[in-house]
C-alpha cells in the first residue's frame, strides 16, 4: 500500500471512531428541532433559533476578531479574567499551604479541623459577606472564586506531599540535595499526580463559582451578567444560548487542562501503566 | 574509614519497643569491600541506615573517616533494594544520575559528562535519555549504581542491592560491583540476606545475630581473585567458607547476643577463615 | 497519637479564634466590617434556638434532601444502564461531557421562568446538580467489577441479569455511596445558591441576605458557621457509612484510613 492509502485508510478508521461516538449529537439536535417546531413553545426553543440568537449577541463581530462582537469581548473578558485570575491565585496558595502542612504532620494536626471546617462551607453563603466587605466589584469576584476553589488543590497537595515515598526522600537526602532542592526536585514532582488532579477539579469549580459570583452580586457585564439580561427581557433564546456557551466553555476548559496534565505527567501516566 | 562503636538501637518504647541493634562494633578500612549478612529481620538495615545518618540510632557512635555521624555524610552514597522507589520517575536516567553531582557544586554540563562516563561504566549509554520506568529491574539498578558511581563517594552503601533482580542479573551485578571496586578504589559495605553472595563478593564477612542484633562473627574471605562466578563458587574453600557462615546465620536457635560477647572458637581454627586480631574480644 | 491529634486540633481552631479576637479588640481589624470572634460564636448560638432562623436552616435541608433523593433515584438506574450497555454509553458519552460542566447555577433564570413555583425550581436545580456524580460514579463502580468474579459466575451457568444483581450491584455499591457523598455536598452548595439568588420562601440563603440588608455581619457570618455545621455534619455522617457498610472495599483496594 502507498503512504497517501495508508493515510487514507487511517483517517476513515478515525473518522468512524468519531461517528461511532458522536452520532447521538446530531440526532438529539435534530429531534429537539423537530420538537421544538412542533410544540412551538416559548420555553423550548428550537436549536436553529438559540443558533441564530447566540450569533446575534456575541459571534456577530469580524473574522480577524474570530467573529467575537463588542458585546462578546465585553462580556467574556471580564468573566474570564476573574476565573483564570482566582484559579491561579487559590492554585498557589492552594499548593504552598497544602505542600507545608502535608510536609509537617505538627502542623496538619493543628490546622486540619480548619481545613475541614472552611471547605465545608458552601462558598456560595459567603458572597454576600464579601459583597458587604468588598462591594460587587472584581474583588469580591476574586474572594469568591479563590474561596470556593482553593480547597481541592489544597487538599490534594497535602495528600501528594504527604504520602511522598520514603524511599525519595531518603535518597535524595543521602545523596545531599537541599531542602530547597528536594522540594523543587522530589516533593513537587512526586506530588504532581495529585496536586494535578486538585487543580483539574478547581477549575470546573471556578466556572460555577464566577457563574455565582456574577449572578449573586447582580454584575454589570460578564457571562452571568447576560444570563440575568436575558431572562429580565424573557429572551429565551439568549438564555439557552448563554447556557450552551457555558457549557462549551467548561468543556474546553476541562479538555485543554487535560492536554496539559497529560504532557507534564507522562512520566507518571507511562510508569503506571508499566507496573 | 568507617568505625561502628556499641551501636544499639530501639524502634518505639514502652512495652512495644523493638531492639533492633544490641550493641554493634564494625570497623572497615579504606577500600575493603565488607559484606554483612544475618537473619532477616536482624536490623542489618538498621544499620545501614544509622552508617547513612538516616536513622538516629539510640546508643553508640558511627564515625566515618573519624567525623561522628550526624546527617548523612558528605562522602557517602547508598544504592538502595528497592530501586524502582530510589530512582525518581520523573526524570530521565541521564538526570537521574547527574542530580546528586549539584552537591559537588558541578555546572550542568560538568554534571552531564559525569553522569555519562558514570552510566559507561555500567555499560548503560545507550539508555541516558530513557527514563528508568522503561528499563528491567536488572538495568534500574545499574542506574541506582551509576548514580553511586558518578557522585564518587569514598564509602559506597548498599543495602540488598540485588535482593529484587532475577539470579542471571544477579550474578552480572555482583561482577559489576566487583569491577568498578576495583576500578574505582571505594569501600564498599553491602548488606545482603544472600550468603553466597557475601562469600563471593566480600573480602569480609559479617554475620549479625538475630534481633537484636551483634556481631556474631566476623570472617576473612581469603579467595584468590579475580573471582569468577563458576570457578570461585567451586573452590573447596568457597564451599567450606559458605558453609561457615551458613551455619553462623542460621545456625544455632538458642545463639543470643549474650553468647557471642566472643568469637566462637571455631571460626578461628578454621584454617580457610583468619579473625582479624583487632575484631576478636577476649 | 490520637490524642496529641484531637489536642492539637483544639489548639488550632482556639489559636485562631482568640487572634481573631484580639485583632478586633485591639482595634487591627475593624470590627464594624469583621465582627469579633466572640460576637459570631456567640450569634451562632443564639440561632440554635432562634424559631425563625431554624425554619430557614430546615427549609434549606428539605431542598437539600429532597433533590439528593430524587438525584439518587434517577442517577442510580441510569449509571447501571449506562455502565452495563457499553453501546449505549459511547452513544451518550459527548452528551453527558457537554452536559455535565454547565453550572447548575447558570440554570436558575432559565428554571424560574420555566418551572411551577420556587420550590420546584430548587429542587429541580439541586437534582440537576446532585445527577452528575451519582452518575459517574456508578458508571464507573460498574466498569470496576472483578472480571474473575464476573466470570466465575458466568462459568456457573448465571445468566447477565444474575451476574449483574450478584455480582456487579454488590461491587459498584461503594462507588454509588461515594458519589452520593460527593453529590451530598453539592447539593448543598446550590440549595444555598438558589436560595441566594432568588430568595423563596426559607432558607439559610435567604436568611444570610435578610441578615445582609440589615448590615448584620455577625449574623451573617453565624450564619454561615452553621452551613458549614451542616456540610461537615452530612459528609461525616455519609463517610461512616461508607465505611461501616463497606469495609470490604476498603480492604481491597487498600484504602489507608
Amino acid at each position: 500500500m502507498t503512504n497517501t492509502a495508508v493515510r487514507g485508510v487511517r483517517w476513515a478508521g478515525r473518522a468512524r471512531g468519531l461517528a461511532v461516538r458522536l452520532w447521538t449529537v446530531p440526532v438529539v439536535v435534530a429531534v429537539w428541532e423537530v420538537a421544538a417546531r412542533a410544540v412551538e413553545s416559548v420555553y423550548f426553543p428550537p436549536p436553529s433559533a438559540i443558533l441564530a440568537r447566540l450569533r446575534e449577541l456575541w459571534f456577530s463581530g469580524p473574522p480577524a476578531r474570530l467573529f467575537l462582537s463588542d458585546a462578546a469581548i465585553a462580556d467574556f473578558v471580564p468573566s474570564l479574567g476573574h476565573l483564570f485570575g482566582g484559579w491561579a491565585l487559590a492554585c498557589l496558595g492552594g499548593i504552598a499551604l497544602g505542600v507545608a502542612i502535608g510536609r509537617s504532620r505538627t502542623l496538619a494536626g493543628y490546622v486540619d479541623p480548619l481545613i475541614e471546617f472552611g471547605r465545608a462551607i458552601p462558598p456560595p453563603t459567603l458572597i454576600p459577606l464579601f459583597i458587604v466587605l468588598f462591594k460587587a466589584d472584581t474583588r469580591m469576584q476574586l474572594a469568591t472564586i479563590v474561596y470556593g476553589v482553593i480547597w481541592p488543590v489544597l487538599v490534594n497537595s497535602v495528600d501528594g506531599a504527604r504520602y511522598v515515598d520514603r524511599l525519595h526522600i531518603e535518597t535524595a537526602r543521602v545523596f545531599g540535595l537541599s531542602r530547597a532542592e528536594r522540594l523543587v526536585m522530589v516533593i513537587l514532582p512526586a506530588a504532581a499526580p495529585k496536586i494535578f488532579a486538585g487543580l483539574r477539579l478547581s477549575l470546573s469549580l471556578a466556572l460555577i463559582l464566577m457563574v455565582v459570583a456574577e449572578l449573586v452580586g447582580s454584575a454589570t457585564s460578564g457571562i452571568g451578567y447576560e444570563l440575568i439580561y436575558t431572562q429580565q427581557n424573557f429572551d429565551l433564546p439568549g438564555m439557552w444560548g448563554t447556557i450552551a456557551v457555558l457549557g462549551v466553555l467548561g468543556f474546553l476548559l476541562n479538555s485543554s487542562f487535560l492536554v496539559v496534565e497529560r504532557r507534564t505527567l507522562s512520566w507518571h501516566r507511562r510508569a503506571g501503566r508499566k507496573g | 574509614m568507617l568505625d561502628v562503636v556499641n551501636l544499639t538501637h530501639t524502634y518505639g518504647s514502652g512495652p512495644d519497643a523493638h531492639r533492633a541493634l544490641g550493641g554493634i562494633d564494625l570497623k572497615v578500612s579504606e577500600g575493603e569491600l565488607v559484606c554483612v549478612v544475618g537473619p532477616s529481620g536482624c536490623g542489618k538495615s538498621t544499620l545501614l541506615r544509622s552508617i547513612a545518618g538516616l536513622v538516629r540510632p539510640t546508643g553508640g557512635e558511627v564515625r566515618v573517616k573519624g567525623r561522628p555521624v550526624s546527617g548523612t555524610p558528605d562522602d557517602l552514597a547508598v544504592v538502595f533494594q528497592d530501586y524502582s522507589r530510589s530512582l525518581f520517575p520523573w526524570l530521565s536516567v541521564r538526570d537521574n544520575v547527574a542530580l546528586p553531582l549539584r552537591r559537588r557544586g558541578l555546572d550542568r554540563a560538568a554534571r552531564r559528562a559525569a553522569a555519562a562516563e558514570a552510566l559507561a561504566a555500567v555499560s548503560l549509554e545507550s539508555a541516558a535519555a530513557k527514563y528508568p520506568w522503561q528499563l528491567s529491574g536488572g538495568m534500574q539498578q545499574r542506574v541506582a549504581i551509576a548514580r553511586a558511581l558518578a557522585y564518587r563517594p569514598s564509602l559506597l552503601l548498599m543495602d540488598e542491592p540485588f535482593g529484587s533482580v532475577d539470579a542471571q542479573t544477579r550474578e552480572d551485578l555482583e561482577d559489576l560491583v566487583l569491577a568498578v571496586r576495583g576500578h574505582h578504589r571505594m569501600t564498599i559495605v553491602l548488606i545482603t540476606h544472600d550468603i553466597d553472595e557475601s562469600v563471593y563478593v566480600g573480602d569480609r564477612v559479617v554475620v549479625l545475630t538475630r534481633a537484636p542484633a551483634v556481631v556474631a562473627a566476623d570472617l576473612r574471605v581469603d579467595l584468590p581473585g579475580p573471582r569468577d562466578q563458576i570457578a570461585t563458587r567451586e573452590l573447596p574453600a568457597f564451599v567450606h567458607l559458605r558453609a561457615e557462615v551458613s551455619r553462623l546465620v542460621r545456625g544455632r536457635p538458642e545463639f543470643g547476643p549474650e553468647e557471642f560477647n566472643t568469637v566462637p572458637p571455631h571460626t578461628t581454627t578454621s584454617p580457610l577463615v583468619k579473625t582479624p586480631s583487632h575484631l576478636t574480644k577476649e | 497519637m490520637i490524642v496529641s491529634k484531637v489536642v492539637r486540633g483544639a489548639v488550632g481552631v482556639a489559636v485562631l479564634l482568640v487572634v481573631a479576637e484580639i485583632a478586633g479588640r485591639t482595634g487591627l481589624m475593624d470590627t464594624q466590617i469583621m465582627p469579633l470572634a466572640s460576637t459570631v460564636l456567640a450569634g451562632a448560638a443564639g440561632l440554635a434556638v432562634d424559631s425563625e432562623f431554624l425554619h430557614d436552616a430546615s427549609a434549606t435541608v428539605e431542598v437539600w434532601a429532597e433533590g439528593l433523593l430524587v438525584a439518587t433515584l434517577l442517577a442510580v438506574p441510569a449509571g447501571v444502564l449506562l455502565g452495563s450497555l457499553p453501546k449505549v454509553e459511547i452513544g451518550l458519552r459527548p452528551l453527558i461531557e457537554f452536559l455535565r460542566p454547565i453550572p447548575s447555577i447558570a440554570l436558575i433564570p432559565l428554571v424560574t421562568l420555566i418551572a411551577a413555583g420556587d420550590g420546584a425550581m430548587k429542587v429541580t436545580i439541586v437534582v440537576y446538580a446532585a445527577c452528575w456524580p451519582v452518575l459517574v460514579n456508578t458508571m464507573y463502580g460498574l466498569h470496576d467489577v472483578d472480571p474473575v468474579a464476573r466470570d466465575t459466575m458466568r462459568a456457573f451457568g448465571f445468566g447477565r441479569l444474575a451476574v449483574l444483581l450478584r455480582v456487579a450491584l454488590p461491587s459498584a455499591a461503594p462507588f454509588v455511596l461515594t458519589g452520593v457523598r460527593l453529590a451530598a455536598s453539592v447539593a448543598l452548595v446550590v440549595a444555598i445558591s438558589a436560595e441566594l439568588l432568588s430568595g423563596g420562601a426559607g432558607g439559610i440563603g435567604v436568611y444570610i441576605i435578610k441578615a445582609g440588608s440589615g448590615y448584620r455581619i455577625d449574623l451573617m457570618l453565624a450564619a454561615t458557621v452553621w452551613a458549614g455545621l451542616i456540610g461537615l455534619v452530612v459528609n461525616a455522617l455519609l463517610v461512616r457509612a461508607e465505611r461501616g457498610l463497606f469495609r470490604w472495599h476498603a480492604a481491597r483496594a487498600g484504602v489507608a484510613q
